[in-house]
């Protein structure tokens, strides 16, 4: 709406038609996209905080199990962490809550929201979303399930316990967990209204992308950062209606006395009568979400890295095309995988060997995109920005973390690591941290056009430089925690000394060397931190093309207006990859450039 | 408390000194008249020689604990089936070893030597199908491998077990395990998890724990007919949220009693022996070298999972549906430990689904014996089944406190 509005009258009265714009309807209850992607991130900046504060909350007990610690008496008091030792179930909770505020909260919401918001319309050329309105009410809903999930840590019985992917029966009897009282009903509920909050938002990218393209901005001149955004946001629409469906079923098993995923139990001593349930039908439709889960995570980190590896290393995208085509395909195969989740529940074997060939697929495409983004990096002319290094790290641990997810995908081999550290080592890489590098890298690239101001380049090398080496310092050693068959979610590890000495003395070895990493990693994101807020604020002006991209978000001026050009919209002419074509007189050339006399499109 | 103030102010006045660091280098690059925007060749170059750098960090710290603890922290396999795991474990990696050495060492060997030089261009090179074609099919016909290998382990592991297998149940719950020999005739005896009560913890079925099923349903501590005398006793007042949890539980407990008596109206007494002649056996488990097992497994109350780290077996444990793996021991406990050179190693079943607070403490030892040791103990447990333990107590005149399933209680 508003942006066709502003299409009809902005020639007219363009350079007065500012409405006076107050301070709310400019930054909170704003409806420009830039504003609303702002706020995304700042929120999920917030929550990832939250998040890794957590994380080295639980790896100071796993690598000091049972002794006294200052900072978890400081964070935790006297309730969740007495004389300065963590309660057992307060460290299910930080698990529990760790893993649903960086999945969903940083690298959902935080990601594709701050980058969709902010690239889909400045680069298809569009004056705003395709519903402004709608866009602020994601957001709105966004924020409000995010302030659920982070008062769910201060509720009496604390927060929800039962792991991230909240498994019923655990999750549905308070009696089973503590967590699984209030704390589990304030989780849920923070669920739905994410999901809802990201339906709306996924339904407004993918309508903005089908239809607000600019003159000439045809599907195969879309950067891939838009392809990326584009098939996440069809995987959030096919998906998280499933996960609201499977939170609904299991709020009426808490709270209306139903049997969808209750049978035949008898907890803290009372003898229920639900009869007939499934907890497996939980899991299938949790992960029916779960698995598209991973790529709505992933695809846009790959989307934000593309762009800036064409761009610093001067080249061209290597295969464009079978980009597209990878996005398409890891798009399609993410629905199919799911049951690799659940090879050991008890599931039939022969469903399992059809989720393992699906699964195996998926290394396809995933490889097609490596080899092309090595070769769009060989024989090219690498500017090493901050953020181009962000990217290299995320092929790196796309790769890394890539490799991995062979073995678990193999179910054979799935029966003896699953669910120890091996897979949280593996997800963390290639999902965690290549996502994180995504965002970073965006975040770094971007910033001038979000606040049209520069970040430190110095900082953000030694940012870079701490954060990749603490990721491959506590995910690499956890792969051999992993092996050594350590269960994931254990408060200690003190079993080990009554069957095997030496593996526990080698798991407390790698812990003590993964916390020391993560607390290294932590620290560095102080300086990211800092970064971020001083360069908002005091960071030098940004030209308006700092990076000489082609992309069309760098012909808007610096200054942040509604509706994005001060004048007519830019018509687009060429692929945005016309980098050091030979022939130009640049080594770019924007996609609003016509062709030269002779010039074939790439 | 003076510690933290400590730290607070080392954290502020870190963050002044760097804002300050900032800004010197921010006036001194305004003098030199380069934005943030335009990477000095000094850096760039510093960055591509890092990220080599990093490379052999990553390669070398990689081979490092590939070498040291690659494969100590498991053990050997000590099942048929987990030799072959194993196998196909060692040639995965491999592969994927290849893999990540070869495109991480292109990664950052083409990062580093492409790093922008004056004068040099990069080369425009948007496509090439032939390329595209080769490593869409070469990592195909890899994975076809794996695919193909892979799900010969899986048929063959999790393929129905022998005529022959000795059957075991695990029953597990918050936050141990029971196991439950199927005694001479090898068959299980059946369940209902209505059946539990305090001396029936397995709520195996026979004529018998129906009876003192129904028994304790109406008669027990807080059984149906102690609740309502609390509902009914005119002199005292309860409050509403009282009353109705009270309600609550008693037609919960009216509900479960008419599916008892209809169980009971049902039962075949041929269905007895099977459970008489089981034995029950907590903390250890016990095998025999040599024969393949087929394990059974329950869950009470949320789902566990059953983790045999050493025979590379795992299957989770879930409340309402019965569960099945199965595998072969090959090595005693004995001689386990000296292929481990470890005189304290033993085999261990750990629980390795998230199942509450003490998950990390839900375990079973796990004793494997030579076929004459055990044989030895099994005749040491003849006298054991649950038949033996079983009757005396029940047999006992009812006294209301003793077979009652004290754990059910009115719940406030």
């Amino acid at each position: 709406m508003a942006s066709i509005a502003h299409e009809e009258h902005g020639h007219e009265h363009h350079g007065d038609h500012h409405h006076e714009e107050t301070f709310v309807s400019k930054y909170i209850f704003s409806h420009d996209h830039k504003m609303i992607g702002k706020q995304f991130l700042l929120t999920a900046v917030f929550m990832g905080i939250v998040a890794m504060m957590l994380s080295i909350l639980f790896r100071i007990q796993l690598a000091y199990p049972g002794e006294s610690s200052d900072f978890l008496s400081f964070f935790l008091g006297e309730k969740w962490a007495p004389n300065g030792v963590l309660k057992e179930d307060m460290y299910l909770g930080l698990v529990t809550i760790h893993g649903t505020i960086m999945v969903f909260f940083l690298l959902t919401g935080g990601l594709s929201g701050t980058f969709s918001n902010i690239l889909i319309p400045l680069q298809l050329g569009a004056r705003d979303m395709a519903s402004g309105f709608l866009n602020m009410l994601s957001y709105w809903f966004f924020f409000l399930s995010s302030v659920l999930m982070f008062v769910s840590l201060f509720v009496e019985n604390g927060p929800a316990m039962a792991g991230w992917t909240v498994y019923p029966p655990l999750s549905a009897l308070p009696q089973a967990v503590q967590g699984s009282g209030f704390g589990m009903t304030l989780w849920l509920f923070s669920m739905a209204i994410f999901i809802a909050g990201s339906l709306i938002g996924s339904l407004n990218y993918i309508v903005t992308v089908i239809n607000l393209r600019t003159t000439g901005m045809t599907m195969t001149r879309m950067p891939l950062t838009i392809w990326a955004f584009f098939v996440t946001a069809i995987l959030g629409v096919l998906s998280f209606p499933v996960l609201l469906s499977a939170a609904l079923l299991l709020i009426m098993d808490r709270l209306a006395g139903t049997s969808f995923y209750l049978s035949d139990i008898i907890v803290g001593g009372e003898m229920l009568a639900n009869h007939g349930g499934s907890p497996l039908l939980f899991q299938h439709l949790f992960w029916f979400l779960g698995h598209p889960e991973v790529y709505i995570v992933l695809l846009p980190a790959l989307g934000l890295s593309s762009e800036i590896i064409a761009t610093n290393a001067r080249k061209p995208i290597f295969g464009y095309k079978a980009m597209i085509g990878s996005i398409l395909a890891i798009g399609f195969l993410s629905f199919i995988v799911w049951g690799h989740h659940m090879f050991i529940t008890g599931m039939n074997p022969f469903l399992g060997s059809v989720f393992v060939f699906t699964t195996l697929l998926i290394a396809i495409p995933s490889a097609v995109k490596v080899f092309n983004y090595l070769t769009t990096l060989w024989r090219g002319s690498l500017v090493l920005t901050p953020a181009m290094l962000f990217a290299i790290g995320l092929v790196s641990t796309f790769i890394t973390g890539g490799v991995t997810g062979i073995i678990l995908a193999d179910s054979a081999l799935d029966i003896a690591i699953h669910d120890t550290y091996f897979v949280v080592a593996h997800f963390h890489i290639v999902m965690g941290m290549s996502a994180v590098f995504g965002m970073f890298g965006g975040v770094y690239h971007w910033f001038p056009k979000m606040y049209g101001r520069m970040m430190n380049t110095r900082l953000g090398y030694a940012h870079f430089w701490i954060t990749i080496i603490g990721a491959y310092g506590v995910f690499f050693p956890m792969h051999f925690v992993g092996l050594a068959g350590a269960p994931r979610r254990y408060y200690d590890y003190s079993v080990y000394n009554e069957f095997n000495e030496n593996s526990f003395d080698m798991i407390m070895d790698l812990n003590l060397i993964v916390t020391g990493f993560a607390i290294f990693a932590a620290l560095g994101q102080l300086l990211f931190l800092f970064n971020f807020f001083y360069s908002i604020y005091r960071g030098p002006k940004a030209p308006q093309n700092p990076w000489n991209s082609n992309t069309l978000e760098w012909t808007t001026p610096v200054e942040h207006i509604h509706g994005n050009w001060p004048g007519a919209l830019p018509v687009v002419h060429r692929w945005p990859y016309d980098y050091s074509k030979p022939g130009a007189e640049t080594d770019f050339i924007p996609q609003t450039v016509p062709l030269a006399e002779g010039e074939e499109e790439h | 408390m003076e510690n933290k103030l400590i730290i607070l102010l080392v954290i502020i006045l870190g963050a002044i000194a760097i804002a300050q660091l900032v800004r010197v280098y921010e006036l001194s690059a305004k003098m030199r008249k380069s934005g943030e925007h335009e990477v000095n060749s000094r850096d760039n170059h510093l960055n591509g020689k890092m990220m080599l750098g990093f490379m052999f960090f990553q390669f070398l710290g990689f081979i490092y604990l590939m070498f040291k603890y690659g494969w100590t922290g498991r053990g050997v396999a000590a099942s048929v089936q987990g030799q072959e795991t194993d196998w196909l474990l060692n040639l995965n990696f491999v592969i994927i070893i290849i893999m990540f050495f070869f495109t991480n060492f292109l990664l950052f060997y083409f990062t580093f030597k492409y790093v922008k030089k004056p004068g040099v261009q990069a080369f425009y090179y948007p496509h090439n199908n032939k390329l595209e074609l080769i490593w869409t099919v070469v990592p195909a016909v890899v994975l076809a491998v794996i695919i193909i290998l892979g799900l010969k382990s899986w048929n063959n592991l999790t393929s129905m077990s022998g005529p022959d297998a000795i059957r075991i149940e695990l029953f597990s719950k918050q936050f141990d395990w029971t196991a439950r020999y199927a005694g001479n005739d090898n068959i299980l005896g059946k369940y209902d998890y209505k059946l539990t009560t305090d001396n029936n913890e397995l709520a195996l079925l026979t004529s018998n724990t129906i009876d003192s099923s129904i028994r304790i349903m109406i008669e027990g501590p807080s059984g149906i007919r102690s609740i309502q005398k609390v509902l009914n006793k005119r002199d005292t007042i309860l409050s509403d949220s009282t009353t109705s949890a009270l309600k609550a539980d008693l037609s919960r407990k009216e509900r479960l009693l008419r599916l008892l008596v209809q169980m009971k109206n049902n039962h075949s007494k041929k269905l007895d022996s099977y459970a008489w002649d089981d034995i029950i056996q907590k903390d250890t488990l016990v095998l025999c070298k040599g024969k393949e097992y087929e394990f059974n497994f329950r869950a009470k109350d949320v789902i566990h999972s059953a983790y045999f780290l050493h025979f590379r077996a795992q299957i989770n444990t879930v409340p309402g549906m019965t569960t099945r793996t199965k595998f072969k021991p090959i090595y005693t406990t004995e001689e386990m430990r000296k292929i481990e050179k470890n005189p304290k190693f033993n085999y261990i079943l750990m629980c390795n689904k998230i199942c509450g607070g003490a998950h990390y403490k839900m375990k079973m030892m796990v004793v494997v014996k030579s076929e004459s040791e055990y044989k030895a103990w099994m005749a040491s447990k003849a006298k054991e089944t649950f038949k033996d333990k079983y009757l005396p107590v029940a047999a006992a005149p009812v006294k209301p406190a003793a077979p009652a399933d004290s754990t059910m209680q009115v719940n406030n």
